[in-house]
Order: C-alpha cells, then sequence, then structure tokens
C-alpha cells in the first residue's frame, strides 16, 4: 500500500540509503475544527501512506461510529488525542505528529486556533519552519487568520501557506480564491516585508491539491500543498549567520581533556577559528570539534558537538561561544516581547527566573509599554499582561547575558519566563533589543582589571562620601584627609560639587530632579575611580537619602563610607563662606539646602564628624583613625 | 554548506536534551530495557557526552521473566559501555510468586514492572529518568512532553504539562517530584531502525528470525525461554522461524512468523508489514485510551 512497495520488495538497501538523505521540516498547523485541520492532518498521513492496516481497520470502525462524514472516513479522527478531547470533540494542546515522504520527514506541530489557546499555538510555532494557516473559502480572511499570523510571525516563521480550503463547497471558483488572497497580502504588508506566501486552494475533505493537482483547479498553477512541503527550503538562513554555541556541558573526563558541549545554532566552526566567551569576551582560538565518530573539519548550525579550545580561559555553563569578528552584544537591560501564559497575570517589579538557552538568570520585568490586542493588532495600554496577551515591555536582569535580537536568532533570543514559587513556566520572552547604547559596545576581558589596578597601587579603593550642609565643612576636610592620604603614599582624588558642577554637571540646576541626576553621575564617576584602584573623596551636599543610598549600592560591599559632618544649620549659616546663605535669604537662589529644600540627615553614616568641636586637623585625623581601623588604608 | 539529513536533526536534538537535563537535575538515571530504542537512546548516550562515559546509571526493571538473551544482553553492554548498572526487582512481588502464567499479563505488569519501576526510583532518591518512549507509539504520547513531570507519587497530569518552547526545557522542580524524559519523542520507528543501520548499533538476536520453540498462548505465539511455561502448554511446543518486533517479559511478547535475518530484510518487512508496532503487546488492546489510563497511574 506504500508509495514506494516495489523498491523496498526489490531493492531495500538502495531505499534505506535514499531515506537515509531525508531534510526535516517541521510546520504548525492553524486553524479551527471548522476548518477542517484535522481532515487535512488526517489527509496528509493518509495519502503519504503512514497508516498501518490495523489503524486504517479502527479509523473505519470509528468513523461509522462517531465520525462525522457519514459511511466515508473521518480522516479527523486520525489526529485525536486524549480522551477527554475525544469526548468535547475539539484538540486543547499541542500534539506532534509524523510522516515522511521520499523527500522529507515532516513533524507537524497540530495545535487549536481559538484565542484561548495562543500560548499552544505559540508553544508549536517556536520550532516550525513553516505556517499553514487554514482558511474556510466560504468565510475568508477571519479575525482569527489575522491572529494565527500575527503569533506565528511573532515566533519567527517567515515562510506561510495560505491554505484555502473546502474549495468545493464554492465550486472551485477562482474568483473567491484571488479575493481570499488579495484580502491577505493587504493584511500580509502590515506584519512585515520579509514574510514569504504561498496561496495554495484546498479541499482536504475530497483531496484536491493535497499531494498532486486536481483537474477541479485547473486554472491554478501554483504547487500542490505536499509539494511546496517538499521543496521549500529548511534551515538555509542559519548556515550564514556568525558562530553561535551556548555552552550546555563542561566535558572533563580527565585532566588531559577540557572540551565544551553545546549544539551550535548559527554559524559554523572549523579549528583555527577565533572565537569569544561571552559574557567575560575572552577571546581564544578553536582547536578541535569533537564528536564520537572522529573529529569534524567544520561543525555546523543545528550539529550537537564537543569544542577544545588552545587557551585554559574561563567557561562554563550557560555561557555562549561565538565568532571572535561578530560576537552577540551582552547587556542586562533589554526591551522585550512578551506573550504571557499562565492564569496568574504579570507582577510588574517580581523577580522571575528567565532561561535562555543554557542560561539561567534572575530578572524583573517592568510594566508593560503596551499590550497587542492580537485580534485587532492595536496597540493599547496596560498594567499587566493576562493569560494569552502580548504585550512589550522593558526587564532587567541580575547579571549581563550574551543574547541576538530574536529576529536574528530563535536561539540566543528567546527566553522562558519561569515562577519561583511555582516553578511552572509562565511565559515566553523575545528579545528585542538592549536598552543602553553603552551595552552595544561589547565587554572587553579587562586582564588589568580593578584588582589589579589597586594592588599596583597598594591599596583598596574605597569611596569617602562627605556630606552636609553647605559651610559644614566638606571640601575643607576632605582636602585636609586627601593632604594626610597623599603623605602616607596614597592615590586619591577629590570630586568636588563645585568643581564637577562647572563641568561635567553645568548643565544642571538645584531642583529636585536635576539634584538627582547631579548625584547619579558623580556615583557614576566615583565608581569608575574607585575601579581604577583610587580612594575618592566625594564632597556634595547630597541632602537625599535615596540618592545616598543609590550611590552605595551602586559600590561594592564595605566601599562605600558615608562620612555626615553634623552641623547645626545656624552654624553653618553663620559661617557663610561664600555668602550663599544670604542670598538664599534674601530670595536671590531658589532651592537652597536648609533655607528653602530639605536636608535628611543620614541614619547610618559611617562616620559622624562634629565640626562644631573639632578643628579641621582633629575632624581629618578621625576619619584617617577609623579608615585604618577598618583596615581600608 | 552541508545540510543535516533528519536523522542529524534527530540525533542533535536527543544530545541536546540529555546534556539539559545532566546539568539540571540533581541525580538522573537512564532507564534501559534492553530494546531497540533503549539501544539507540544508550548510543545517543554516549554520543553525547564523549570522551565521558555518560554521567548517569543504566537502570532495568527486571520482571524475572524477561527473555534470557535480553539479561546477557544488557549485562555485557554495561560492562562494554562502562556504566554503572542498576537491576531492579520487586522483592515482594518474588515473595509472593507473581508471574504472568499464574496471576495473567496486567497483574504481572502492573505489580513487576510499573510499582517496581515506582520503588526503585523512591529507593534511589533519582529526580529524572530518561525513557526510550517515542510520540508515534501511540496517540496519547502524541501530547506528552519532552520533559513530563510526575508527582511525588509518580502520577501524570495530562492537562496541567508545561509548556515546551524552542528547546529550551524548563527542569524545575519541587522536592519528591521528578520529571520522565524522552529524548526519542520526536522519533518514529522507521527512524529508529535507519540510524541503527547508519550507526551500527548492536541490538539482540532476538529481532532477527531464527528457529525458536514457541507455543500458543491466549491467542499469542510466544517463546518457550525456560521451564516456567506450565507444562501443559509445553506439551505443545513447536519450532518455528519468528522473531520478536519488540522485546519484554517472553510470555507477554508475541513472536511473528519471519526469515528476516539482516537488518535490511527487518526493516523491509517492517515496512512491508500491516500492523502497527505496539499491536505485538499484549498489554494495550484491553480498551481504547488505555495507555492514557496506565501512564496517569505510573507506567512509563
Amino acid at each position: 500500500m506504500r508509495l514506494n512497495d516495489d523498491l523496498i520488495a526489490t531493492d531495500i538497501a538502495a531505499y534505506l540509503e535514499g531515506h537515509e538523505q531525508k531534510s526535516l521540516l517541521r510546520f504548525i498547523t492553524c486553524g479551527s475544527v471548522d476548518d477542517g485541520k484535522s481532515t487535512l492532518i488526517g489527509r496528509l498521513l493518509y495519502d503519504s501512506k503512514m497508516i498501518y492496516e490495523d489503524q486504517l481497520a479502527s479509523l473505519e470502525a470509528d468513523s461509522k461510529k462517531v465520525g462525522t462524514q457519514g459511511q466515508d472516513i473521518d480522516f479527523a479522527l486520525l489526529v485525536d488525542g486524549l480522551a477527554a478531547e475525544r469526548e468535547q470533540g475539539i484538540t486543547i494542546d499541542v500534539a506532534y505528529r509524523f510522516f515522511s515522504t521520499e523527500k522529507r520527514k515532516f513533524i507537524v506541530a497540530d495545535t487549536p486556533g481559538h484565542e484561548q489557546y495562543t500560548r499552544n499555538m505559540a508553544t508549536g510555532a517556536s520550532t516550525a519552519d513553516v505556517a499553514i494557516l487554514l482558511i474556510d473559502a466560504r468565510r475568508g480572511i477571519l479575525t482569527q487568520t489575522r491572529r494565527h499570523a500575527f503569533i506565528t510571525y511573532s515566533l519567527g516563521i517567515r515562510r506561510m501557506v495560505l491554505a484555502i480550503n473546502k474549495m468545493d463547497l464554492v465550486d472551485y471558483d477562482k474568483a473567491v480564491f484571488d479575493e481570499i488572497v488579495a484580502d491577505f497580502y493587504a493584511f500580509a504588508d502590515e506584519l512585515g516585508p520579509d514574510l514569504e506566501i504561498e496561496p495554495i486552494p484546498l479541499s482536504a475533505l475530497k483531496g484536491d491539491n493535497i499531494t498532486a493537482p486536481q483537474g477541479n483547479t485547473a486554472w491554478f498553477e501554483g504547487p500542490s500543498l505536499m509539494e511546496y512541503l517538499e521543496t521549500v527550503p529548511v534551515d538555509d538562513m542559519r548556515h550564514d549567520s556568525p558562530f553561535r554555541m551556548p555552552v550546555q556541558w563542561v566535558n572533563r573526563p580527565n585532566l588531559d581533556f577540557r572540551g565544551f558541549s553545546g549544539q551550535i545554532v548559527n554559524g559554523s566552526v572549523k579549528p583555527g577559528d577565533r572565537i569569544k566567551v561571552l559574557p567575560s569576551g575572552k577571546e581564544s582560538q578553536v582547536e578541535r570539534v569533537v564528536t564520537m565518530t572522529g573529529d569534524l573539519e567544520e561543525g555546523v548550525a543545528g550539529q550537537s558537538v564537543t569544542v577544545t579550545l588552545t587557551d585554559e580561559i574561563d567557561c562554563s555553563r550557560g555561557d555562549v561561544i561565538a565568532s571572535a569578528e561578530s560576537p552577540p552584544e551582552v547587556s542586562d537591560q533589554f526591551q522585550i516581547r512578551v506573550l504571557w501564559m499562565s492564569d496568574d497575570a504579570l507582577l510588574p517589579g517580581r523577580k522571575y527566573i528567565m532561561k535562555i538557552g543554557a542560561k539561567t538568570a534572575r530578572v524583573t520585568i517592568n510594566a508593560p509599554k503596551y499590550a497587542v490586542n492580537i485580534n485587532t493588532l492595536t496597540d493599547e495600554p496596560a498594567r499587566t499582561l493576562e493569560l494569552n496577551e502580548f504585550g512589550v515591555c522593558t526587564m532587567a536582569l541580575d547579571e549581563p547575558i550574551a543574547f541576538d535580537p530574536y529576529t536574528e536568532c530563535r536561539e540566543m533570543g528567546g527566553f522562558v519566563i519561569i515562577d519561583r514559587i511555582t516553578n511552572n513556566t509562565v511565559g515566553l520572552g523575545l528579545v528585542d533589543f538592549a536598552l543602553r547604547r553603552a551595552s552595544n559596545i561589547h565587554w572587553q576581558a579587562l586582564e588589568v582589571d580593578k584588582n589589579a589596578l589597586a594592588e599596583q597601587k597598594g591599596q583598596k579603593p574605597v569611596v569617602l562620601w562627605f556630606t552636609g550642609l553647605s559651610g559644614s565643612g566638606k571640601s575643607t576636610i576632605a582636602n585636609e584627609l586627601q593632604k594626610m592620604l597623599f603623605a602616607k603614599g596614597r592615590h586619591t582624588m577629590v570630586l568636588d560639587g563645585d568643581n564637577v558642577r562647572h563641568g561635567l554637571n553645568r548643565d544642571l540646576g538645584f531642583t529636585d530632579a536635576d539634584r538627582v541626576e547631579n548625584i547619579r553621575r558623580v556615583s557614576h564617576v566615583a565608581k569608575l575611580m574607585a575601579d581604577a584602584g583610587l580612594i575618592v573623596l566625594v564632597s556634595f551636599i547630597s541632602p537625599f537619602r535615596s540618592e545616598r543610598q543609590m550611590a552605595r549600592n551602586m559600590m561594592d560591599e564595605g566601599e562605600f563610607v558615608e562620612i555626615f559632618m553634623d552641623t547645626p544649620l545656624a552654624v553653618a549659616e553663620d559661617r557663610d563662606v561664600k555668602g550663599l546663605y544670604k542670598k538664599a535669604r534674601a530670595g536671590e537662589i531658589k532651592n537652597f539646602t536648609g533655607i528653602d529644600s530639605p536636608y535628611e540627615v543620614p541614619k547610618n553614616a559611617e562616620v559622624i564628624i562634629d565640626t562644631t568641636r573639632n578643628t579641621v586637623e582633629e575632624g581629618a585625623s578621625e576619619i584617617l583613625a577609623w579608615l585604618e581601623s577598618k583596615g581600608v588604608i | 554548506m552541508s545540510s543535516l539529513t533528519h536523522l542529524d536533526r534527530l540525533e542533535a536534538e536527543a544530545i541536546h536534551i540529555m546534556r539539559e537535563v545532566v546539568t539540571e537535575t540533581e541525580h538522573p538515571v537512564m532507564l534501559y530495557s534492553v530494546g531497540k530504542d533503549s539501544s539507540v537512546m544508550l548510543h545517543l548516550a554516549q554520543k553525547a557526552f564523549y570522551p565521558s562515559v555518560p554521567p548517569f546509571p543504566l537502570m532495568h526493571v527486571d520482571t524475572t521473566y524477561k527473555f534470557r538473551e535480553m539479561i546477557e544482553f544488557r549485562n555485557r553492554r554495561a560492562e562494554e559501555v562502562g556504566m554503572e548498572l542498576i537491576v531492579h526487582i520487586n522483592q515482594q512481588g518474588v515473595e509472593d510468586g507473581v508471574g504472568p502464567f499464574s496471576h495473567g499479563s496486567s497483574f504481572h505488569t502492573d505489580v513487576m514492572k510499573t510499582q517496581a519501576l515506582k520503588q526503585s526510583l523512591d529507593i534511589h532518591k533519582f529526580d529524572a529518568a530518561f525513557g526510550g518512549a517515542r510520540r508515534d507509539e501511540e496517540k496519547s504520547r502524541a501530547k506528552e512532553r519532552i520533559f513530563s513531570f510526575r508527582t511525588a507519587e509518580h502520577r501524570w497530569d495530562p492537562k496541567n504539562q508545561r509548556p515546551e518552547i524552542w528547546n529550551v526545557y524548563n527542569a524545575r522542580k519541587r522536592q519528591g517530584e521528578s520529571i520522565r524524559v524522552f529524548p526519542l519523542s520526536n522519533w518514529t520507528e522507521l527512524d529508529i531502525w535507519q540510524y541503527i543501520r547508519r550507526e551500527n548499533i548492536e541490538i539482540p538476536t532476538l529481532y532477527f528470525a531464527d528457529e525458536r520453540p514457541v507455543v500458543d498462548w491466549n491467542g499469542v505465539t510466544i517463546m518457550v525461554d525456560d521451564d516456567r511455561v506450565p507444562e501443559d502448554l509445553r506439551a505443545t511446543v513447536r519450532t518455528e522461524s519468528v522473531r520478536f518486533r519488540t522485546l519484554g517479559c517472553y510470555p507477554l511478547t508475541g513472536a511473528v512468523a519471519s526469515t528476516a535475518k539482516t537488518l535490511d530484510e527487518i526493516i523491509q518487512e517492517t515496512l512491508l508489514n500491516t500492523s502497527s508496532e505496539r499491536q505485538g503487546r499484549v498489554i494495550d488492546s484491553d480498551q481504547s485510551a488505555s495507555m492514557e489510563k496506565k501512564k496517569q497511574e505510573g507506567y512509563f
């Protein structure tokens, strides 16, 4: 009963050798029971002779018992899944079907088409090369057709069959077909320019254009569905992309072998290729591409291999080995698209777990910028995402990761979102781009790192943060302390409010927002200087607790020392070295701290200097003693 | 650039799955049933971790009624591969004298296979177990995930499965829960045979036709593998050229008349054959959707 029975019977070896060279195509069928989806899949299985006689016998029996086609075979029954669904007469999950022809093996993701099963369709689409959109010729392009096209396109499918089914019910009318095709092309322009569409008129029930053209649609010049599926290119795009391999496992059978095992997701790799390990950015060269059946001259996208490198560099599970010439970006903040898959809505700001490739990280997803109405494809404001809702968000990770935009590489830009409590997969995310422009600069591995720089100077980097009212003595004592440290051979730098405001921050005024920005910038400069191994003395009024906390959070543990210059307003105003209090009182300066802008006294300052009782030298000495007692200097 | 064949892609997928399991679970095990699918799975494990030996043990749930050749084959292969082999037998069942001839196929299978499997997973505290099941074997398998979760009571809930997106598997679980992992989910029977042929994988000779002593029992032709076959049955023994399409307990595995002595001949016969693979297993044909029921109860 099979197509190739003769060859199987006469020359099995020739048949098998031919079949070993088959390629694999994965596709998804989108449509509902009413569109004849199960009938179409059943028909594909039947026409490719993938049904054994015992299955056929039970199919015929079932068709008579519960079928909807009278005495004819009900192909839909072939693809039935779980018992509960069989009773309801609808499929409610993703089922995978298999069949093969002379040219290819096929894996079909069979998913339901109703809106409440959007997540199932996305799951099926995630591994598919091609989507078949099923359309009832009598009803044309419906809301659900647009939804299916949007979901599959979003998940990265760029080849779609517009399967216009039930042509038998419209008398195989070319005009009906043409109108539906024109409608769809008009809509497809909204999706993107890179979508390839193949319209085919069908009757799954009668078998028209399933495996071969039929006289009923003599006007149609395109391929039959099977011809299309057998010839459409597979994986043709990823081979020319730059090399990417997420490391799954470090292979260390003995001290002489250290390999990195993973599946190549893009491009190819050969011994001698320069590679980069991300996110560290360390470079090396490929030594061997190892498999059990022998080293490969070249490993290509799709293969699972083990790579050894010429250098002993750090590389572990979750890292990505990539082409050194065109490595992926590294970042910890992204704009993403999210499809929510859980009954419990997304909680913006809460920590979730993400898994991307072999990397697992903690992530906070912010409130959506907007949600896409998947029926009208319009953007709508949203505070959260409910089950089956699709939206655009930003997210922050607790560590940087290597990635490519999802549209360039599914494996490097697609991730699942996992609830930390239930362990369930609650959503999928697609990386669009990294948020900070600075992150587009590829991370360089700093051989000369912070520790090396500090060691060279024979000191521990530290940020001494002087806070207090204007005139409280911050700069005076900071300058005195710097002299003392200099005398001890320490490498220091003073960042003074007045000085920085003349340069880096001269665009900022004294509103609350500007004060916050002022501190943010200074904190970053202080951090860079600390990274350079310096002892940084920051002398800023910095009146708000939250900004001082922000600065503290930015530094490593124990690296931030808050020094409060405890001076009552009356004393500071009385000193009025720069004459500022007088001007503020006269209303010539707005937003002056202590007068018409608040100063929030530190609650957890490491050092408090009472400037009303100490001289400048005593104050500086007290700080120096504190630093010595803590082993900082 | 050479394109990958369907077998290349299936192989790469299975290897990727196995590597995920050893890094994301604490105590994985490979259930080794000695059949052709297990042989393929073992071969893939060797490939996945080469030059290391696969970093998990093999476990065989021995119902005490397996073909004798299966036991010899099992012990030899484990030694050749260098993996630890754990054999589990339900001792309570042995003490109670449970067997297919005395207790019937479904009771024997439940006690010596299903219960035994749960016992062994509990005893060794395995939190992940590789199995060789394929989605094309049976309708209810078509919807089972590659990473299929079991409650602490080993139950499968088909209505509450995690979505599996791309090849990103979420293997997180609570204490006591375990995962059955099916690296061959997307393989068909023909893929298995073609892969065995391409990779030259050794399988037990029971798959090849030979003159064997057989009797008819419960409408199925079975092999007389030892003298536990009841005497009245043994009296009817005859010699026929038969082979087996699946391997399990010898009293529960139907022999098919065949002269196929080479791999190509087996594949030829399989392709031209007109009944699907599980038809030879006594356990499936009880009632519709019976497999789904068995799996909910913990059958692999």
